[in-house]
């Protein structure tokens, strides 16, 4: 088929010839049987494509290979399908059914890929197909897989926007979803298909925000950003002002208005976000401070300038947008950075645009109390190599000059003495600062524009000759005998003069005519005359008007009486303001707001509502007749109480009312749980092992990324390996892991899973090494059972074949469900089989052979008291229950002294549940741990509580029926918290 | 969000691009480019940069510009953090991040892109993660690359070398850099230290690290790495946490409070002009001040001398010196600074003649190391493990340098 191929078009005829035949070598190669080769020519072509080279030519003969086996092969054909797709429709389809075999993959990865995949090739004919996968992806099992099909949503936005209706249904769904991985993606898609459907966050609005923390960092720039605006729109401004300068109404208006309380949930977002000001993401760190810039009482806004100082010692581009936001917060909120005014001193090395931005905001920060520091640091500057910012620095000291009026005549002297400079564009900046600093009191310094009259002979800056003119013109009564003079010069100079010289030459005539005609009569003709016929069409239309104004005639008379009012009529003093002036009317950290200029898809920061809106839209009802209905207290006096609830309850709407942080744990640690077992029983159990060390808020690490790591590359199999075990497995692209690999995961089902045990030693084994550990999973053939996971691996270089357990010799009571046989095990290579053993609640070691073609080896599992449980859940007062009746004899007490590294909740839970295969019972006393669980064969109770005091001293006790279970059980959990 | 990537060197040749969505253009990077000549120098290319129908945002590193198109409304930090984590994404790779390096890998950085964003959107963006599912190439050919004079990387690079090969190792190296504005007198106008603590973990299972320190109350300005567990380090000061694979970033801090920097060195300067002469004088010595007893080495100082300046001719009493009469930069190597025998430079600059004398007075920069010292005075107490039952190797270095070091004349 590669001969057929027509050569891409638009490319010239000699450069097809060539291109053609060194295209020839690379589709030989990809029609050949060796994966080798396929797997070189793609690399060369991903090269090209990287270079920006065209390689459209060759789709018929990449996409053939697209159900190639060779992974790596595959993944690079993937990359080259989404880039030339759009370009090549037709062809494309002919990989779609790949693509929808994969979407029904058992393997979660698989599923995902393909996913992912489909969704990336822009071919509006499959927009149906799209859509199918996305509705059915969303309600997949897989996190990962839902996941992804947020992702996807965007893409077949952009691709066809009338699906908008049935993708905000998708979007919707997934918005509910719990898990951090998603919750990220979800509220991107939300953003760019549905930002204007606030409604559909309201439901969510808790869990967000108490899933905040554990999203990974791009997701928590985006949800930060999008609950901005929502609660823009659904909370009360914490700063009611009082609308200055209406003093009176405000008393009156005062009683009659309920005295301001802020909406719990306002309270939950502000608490929720405070935490990720210290992320080591500028981006987070810029939206936690944006947020609580638009939306935190005054009082509390300073806490974001800590943070935001910190990341000026970042790379320049971050020091460049932080300081552009710094620049217009400082406007509005001068104290919050004060204490940091050092942090913004200019050092020589900073690049001039950075010097810039700190310039302003120096000179934002600029007060009456701090004026001498800044203007000793600003003279330091001036004698900077770096001309342009010299010129910032004048202007920034004009600046303080008008707005300090303290410091105007020490300003104005500096500036004066700048004249002297020997640098031109240092004087002309002064010139042009000083001429806006005497308009405010020209009276008094008839000096200094005598002094700058004269430098009309030497400065040559066209801005600055032009506003000594004006000053000149416009104050000529109090330089009466140079005025004219100058005049004089500028009607000889005028041709050479640039164009707003002139203007200004023309301007001071005619205010010389109407106050000294005498004089300059016949040079203001003269110059006028010049203008006529001068060659820009503005400098003679002003010559035209002038005339027409000063000079009487005939018919203008009327006007003419008014010249002397228009000309010379009082003008305000310009303001001189910084260019960051209102500019947080953008939201901070958009780009918008550094561009000054709306950026297509900006969304608005909305207003405060005058009126809050219903706050129980936020209200989740209660799902299992648990109880709880959480409504938010309107209530002042009870606002703190009401908030922590709201932070405990929210998120997941079906917790229970126990204290706040365990509350937090358990929803936490059930929004993992939550997801059903099935196919990916194992890696969602992986989800759940991990639960014990999300709940601490460690900035969504665990939920994240490690969960993606571990999820995807079975990290945590690898590892439990021990040290010197490496995955065999090539590594590859996230999404086209092997099918085989979620078998690796059903080990791992609990919090906390003992290391791996030796069943046989390889040398013992002649080459075959057996491990085997309590994977504390529910064994599938009988409740009853300890499901025990055998790690095979065969180091001998010959294949070992027929591994089966042989007779067993079983003590009463105790039976072991076999494996099946494993049929041949290659050298170097290793397996993993289930065994379900019966131990009956007993210690008793179960022994058996373990066989194979050739040899039989005794081996034997005893099994720690731990594993003979499984955890059972229930509340703190059935635990209480139960415990009342199973005292006297079924109640073993120990007590301990916990050694220092053993004190905090975390360890201490981790250190009970891995001796013990214990549910943790939710407790309201901070000191108290209680877990339960039920022996495997009888289904007896077993309850263990400990009692942790501040200092160390603690007691254990455990209440069970089986009396040596609980023995043994107490023994082994004092050893391991005490070691 | 992130629409396409271009990578362009600094002569402005664009040597890769990847697009994320449809293909944009390459010539959209005309108007970087414009920006560019504008800009005279590198480092003032404006980051974000408008153009009739994309944004334009780029970062500056290892003299290669990594340009990102936008369309639409995105917080500039987003895509600037990003492009940042690509660049140390390719060092953690590559060892080094420059263009040949990114040439001679370029399948290995378009599937390492490919892999970070989806449809614009960041993926998977951990080094850590990335290296399970892209293998980085061979450790032998980063070492050749290294030993064949390629820009050396960024410091955290030190870290690995002083740990033991081959074993189950933790280490940290905690670092300061102090940056300091001097004022002609000699007194400090502005001091602060910004610290890390780099971390190398090649642990198997999942550890659970514990770090405390001995003085934890003078991180009160803090950023940390996501596996930090905040609520504990917010109640008892512990930094804990499970850390992933390799090489990262633990612990950002700062500290500010002017009276708690010690300055470590000082600099005696007497550079003057005079209007009459077409020479001028130069001398400057430097000295060890506030050391806690430890050798300051690799001492460097530099100064950009004024545009009049033709040439310098000096002595220095140690270390090599070199003057560029174009750049008017002049450099002095110095070395150690030995406290009973203090380095200087002492000669005479030559002046333009007749030209009147310059304006602008040269600042001094300067760089410098101190090994095991932490100039903040921050200790660790201790670093133990949970959760696994193996004793790793364990060790903690301390290092202080001169981070953006200025001394006015």
């Amino acid at each position: 088929p590669g001969a057929s191929l027509r050569p891409g078009q638009g490319s010239g005829q000699s450069e097809r010839g060539v291109r053609g035949s060194e295209h020839d070598d690379l589709k030989e190669m990809l029609d050949t049987n060796k994966d080798s080769l396929k797997l070189e020519a793609m690399k060369r072509i991903v090269a090209m494509i990287a270079r920006g080279k065209n390689a459209s030519d060759l789709f018929p003969a990449v996409v053939k290979n697209v159900a190639c086996k060779n992974i790596e092969v595959k993944k690079l054909v993937y990359v080259y399908l989404v880039r030339y797709a759009e370009e090549q429709q037709d062809l494309a389809l002919l990989s779609i059914s790949t693509f929808q075999r994969g979407l029904k993959d058992p393997n979660q990865l698989i599923r995902a890929s393909a996913l992912r995949v489909l969704s990336s090739i822009r071919v509006p004919i499959i927009v149906p197909i799209m859509m199918l996968a996305i509705k059915e992806a969303a309600s997949d099992m897989s996190p990962y897989v839902r996941k992804t099909a947020a992702h996807a949503i965007p893409k077949l936005y952009s691709l066809d926007s009338d699906q908008k209706d049935q993708l905000i249904e998708v979007i919707e769904k997934l918005l509910a979803d719990k898990t951090t991985l998603v919750a990220g993606s979800v509220v991107m898609a939300f953003e760019e298909v549905c930002p204007e459907r606030i409604d559909l966050i309201h439901k969510n609005y808790r869990k967000l925000c108490n899933l905040l923390i554990d999203v990974e960092e791009w997701g928590q720039v985006v949800i930060i950003s999008m609950l901005t605006r929502y609660a823009r729109t659904q909370f009360l401004s914490p700063t009611q002002n009082v609308s200055p300068g209406s003093e009176e109404a405000a008393t009156t208006a005062l009683p009659a208005r309920k005295p301001y309380v802020m909406d719990p949930d306002h309270r939950l977002l502000l608490r929720n976000t405070k935490p990720l000001l210290q992320s080591r993401s500028a981006a987070v760190v810029m939206a936690v401070a944006q947020l609580y810039f638009h939306l935190a009482p005054k009082a509390e806004v300073g806490v974001i300038a800590k943070a935001l100082v910190r990341l000026l010692r970042s790379h320049s581009e971050v020091q460049y947008v932080v300081l552009q936001n710094v620049a217009t917060m400082s406007i509005k909120r001068r104290g919050m950075f004060e204490p940091y005014l050092k942090s913004f001193y200019i050092r020589s090395t900073d690049p001039t645009q950075i010097k810039i931005l700190k310039l302003e905001v120096l000179t934002n920060l600029a007060s009456e109390t701090n004026i001498p520091t800044v203007l000793r640091e600003f003279q330091t500057y001036i004698r900077s190599m770096d001309k342009d910012f010299v010129a910032a620095t004048i202007q920034a000291i004009g600046r303080c000059a008008t707005n300090i009026g303290r410091v105007r005549d020490t300003c104005l002297n500096g500036l004066v003495q700048l004249l002297s400079n020997r640098d031109e564009l240092v004087v002309a900046e002064s010139v042009v600062v000083i001429k806006k600093l005497l308009q405010m009191q020209p009276a008094q310094h008839g000096e200094i524009i005598k002094h700058l009259a004269k430098l009309t002979d030497s400065i040559q800056v066209p801005m600055a000759r032009a506003s000594i003119l004006w000053l000149i013109g416009e104050y000529c009564e109090h330089v009466p005998k140079i005025a004219p003079d100058v005049l004089r010069k500028m009607a000889k100079s005028f041709t050479a003069e640039e164009d707003i010289v002139k203007l200004q030459v023309i301007n001071l005539a005619a205010k010389l005519y109407l106050t000294n005609s005498k004089q300059t009569k016949l040079l203001t003709q003269y110059v006028l005359s010049l203008a006529k016929y001068d060659q820009n069409y503005d400098i003679r239309d002003r010559a035209r008007f002038t005339r027409q104004l000063i000079v009487p005639s005939e018919q203008g008379g009327a006007l003419s009486r008014h010249a002397k009012k228009l000309f010379l009529a009082p003008k305000p003093a310009p303001v001189l303001e910084s260019s960051f002036k209102d500019r947080d009317h953008f939201q901070l950290g958009s780009l918008s707001h550094l561009l000054n200029a709306k950026a297509t898809g900006y969304q608005e920061l909305p207003d405060w509502p005058e009126e809050a809106p219903d706050p129980s839209v936020r209200n989740v009802e209660v799902s299992g007749g648990e109880r709880l209905n959480y409504s938010p207290s309107t209530d002042p006096e009870s606002e703190s109480a009401s908030d922590s609830k709201s932070s405990s309850e929210s998120g997941s709407g079906e917790s229970s009312s126990e204290s706040d942080s365990e509350d937090q744990e358990e929803e936490k640690g059930r929004s993992s749980e939550r997801v059903s077992p099935g196919k990916e029983g194992g890696m969602l159990s992986l989800s759940h092992s991990l639960k014990t060390h999300s709940h601490d808020g460690c900035f969504g690490w665990l939920h994240g990324s490690l969960w993606w790591a571990c999820l995807l590359m079975g990290a945590v199999w690898r590892s439990s390996l021990g040290p010197g075990a490496q995955a065999s497995e090539p590594t590859w692209g996230l999404l086209w892991l092997t099918p085989s690999l979620p078998s690796y995961f059903p080990g791992f089902s609990c919090s906390s899973v003992r290391q791996g045990e030796e069943l046989l030693h390889r040398v013992a084994g002649e080459g075959l090494a057996v491990d085997y550990t309590f994977s504390r999973q529910p064994f599938s053939g009988d409740p009853h059972m300890v499901s025990v996971h055998i790690h095979f691996s065969n180091s001998s270089d010959t294949p070992i074949k027929g591994l089966h357990v042989g007779t067993p010799k079983l003590p009463a009571g105790i039976s072991i469900q076999e494996f099946p046989e494993i049929e041949s095990l290659a050298p170097g290579e290793s397996t993993t089989a289930v065994m379900g053993i019966n131990f009956c609640d007993s210690t008793q070691a179960a022994n058996f052979q373990l066989c194979t073609q050739t040899r039989q080896f005794y081996v034997s599992i005893q099994p720690p008291v731990g594993e003979l449980m499984a955890p059972v859940f229930m509340s703190e007062n059935e635990f209480k229950k139960e415990q009342g009746k199973l005292t006297g004899m079924s109640e073993i007490t120990e007590k301990l002294t916990l050694p220092d590294g053993c004190r905090s909740d975390h360890i201490v839970v981790q250190k009970v549940t891995t001796v013990a295969n214990l549910g943790r019972v939710p407790c309201g006393a901070s000191d108290e741990y209680r877990f339960a669980g039920r022996t495997l064969t009888s289904g007896s109770l077993v309850l263990l509580t400990l009692d942790a005091r501040p200092t160390g001293a603690a007691q254990l006790t455990v209440n069970s029926e089986k009396m040596v279970i609980g023995t043994m059980l107490v023994k082994d959990v004092v050893q391991a918290l005490t070691q | 969000m992130i629409h396409s990537l271009f990578l362009i060197n600094s002569s402005g040749d664009i040597f890769l691009e990847k697009h994320w969505k449809s293909v944009v253009s390459r010539s959209v990077c005309d108007y970087f480019f414009e920006a560019q000549e504008r800009a005279t120098e590198a480092e003032n290319v404006p980051p974000v940069i408008p153009t009739p129908h994309h944004y334009l945002l780029s970062v500056y590193r290892h003299k290669i510009f990594f340009v990102a198109v936008i369309q639409t409304e995105v917080p500039p930090l987003f895509v600037i953090e990003f492009l940042h984590r690509v660049v140390d994404t390719f060092q953690d790779y590559f060892g080094v991040c420059s263009e040949p390096v990114i040439k001679d890998n370029v399948v290995v950085v378009y599937e390492v892109l490919e892999e970070m964003l989806d449809n614009g959107f960041p993926l998977a963006t951990e080094s850590n993660i990335l290296k399970e599912l892209i293998k980085p190439p061979t450790i032998l050919r980063t070492v050749v690359n290294t030993i064949t004079g390629m820009e050396k990387g960024e410091t955290h690079r030190e870290l690995p070398s002083w740990l033991p090969t081959g074993q189950l190792s933790s280490g940290a190296l905690a670092k300061d850099w102090i940056d300091a504005i001097i004022d002609k007198s000699g007194s400090t106008i502005t001091a602060e230290i910004q610290g890390v603590i780099d971390a190398c973990v090649k642990l198997t299972g999942m550890p659970d690290l514990t770090l405390s320190f001995m003085n934890p109350r003078l991180l009160d300005d803090v950023s940390f790495h996501p596996c930090v567990r905040f609520k504990r380090w917010e109640s008892e000061r512990i930094l804990s946490f499970i850390p992933p694979d390799g090489n990262f970033r633990l612990l950002s801090y700062h500290v500010s409070a002017q009276n708690l920097v010690a300055i470590p060195v000082y600099v005696k300067h007497n550079i003057s002009f005079r209007d009459s002469s077409s020479l001028g004088r130069f001398e400057i010595t430097v000295g060890p001040k506030q050391t806690m007893g430890k050798t300051i080495e690799g001492v460097i100082v530099t100064s950009q001398m004024p545009k009049g300046v033709l040439n310098m001719s000096l002595t220095p009493s140690q270390g090599t010196h070199t003057f560029d009469p174009v750049t008017k930069m002049l450099s002095w190597d110095v070395g150690k600074i030995n406290p009973q025998k203090l380095p200087s430079l002492k000669g005479t600059m030559s002046l333009q003649a007749g030209a009147s004398k310059p304006d602008e007075n040269p600042t001094i920069n300067l760089q410098f190391k101190i090994q095991q010292l932490a100039i903040s005075g921050l200790k660790v107490n201790r670093l133990d493990m949970y959760g696994e039952k193996y004793k790793p190797f364990k060790g903690i270095k301390y290092m202080t340098k001169a981070g953006k070091f200025q001394v006015r004349t």
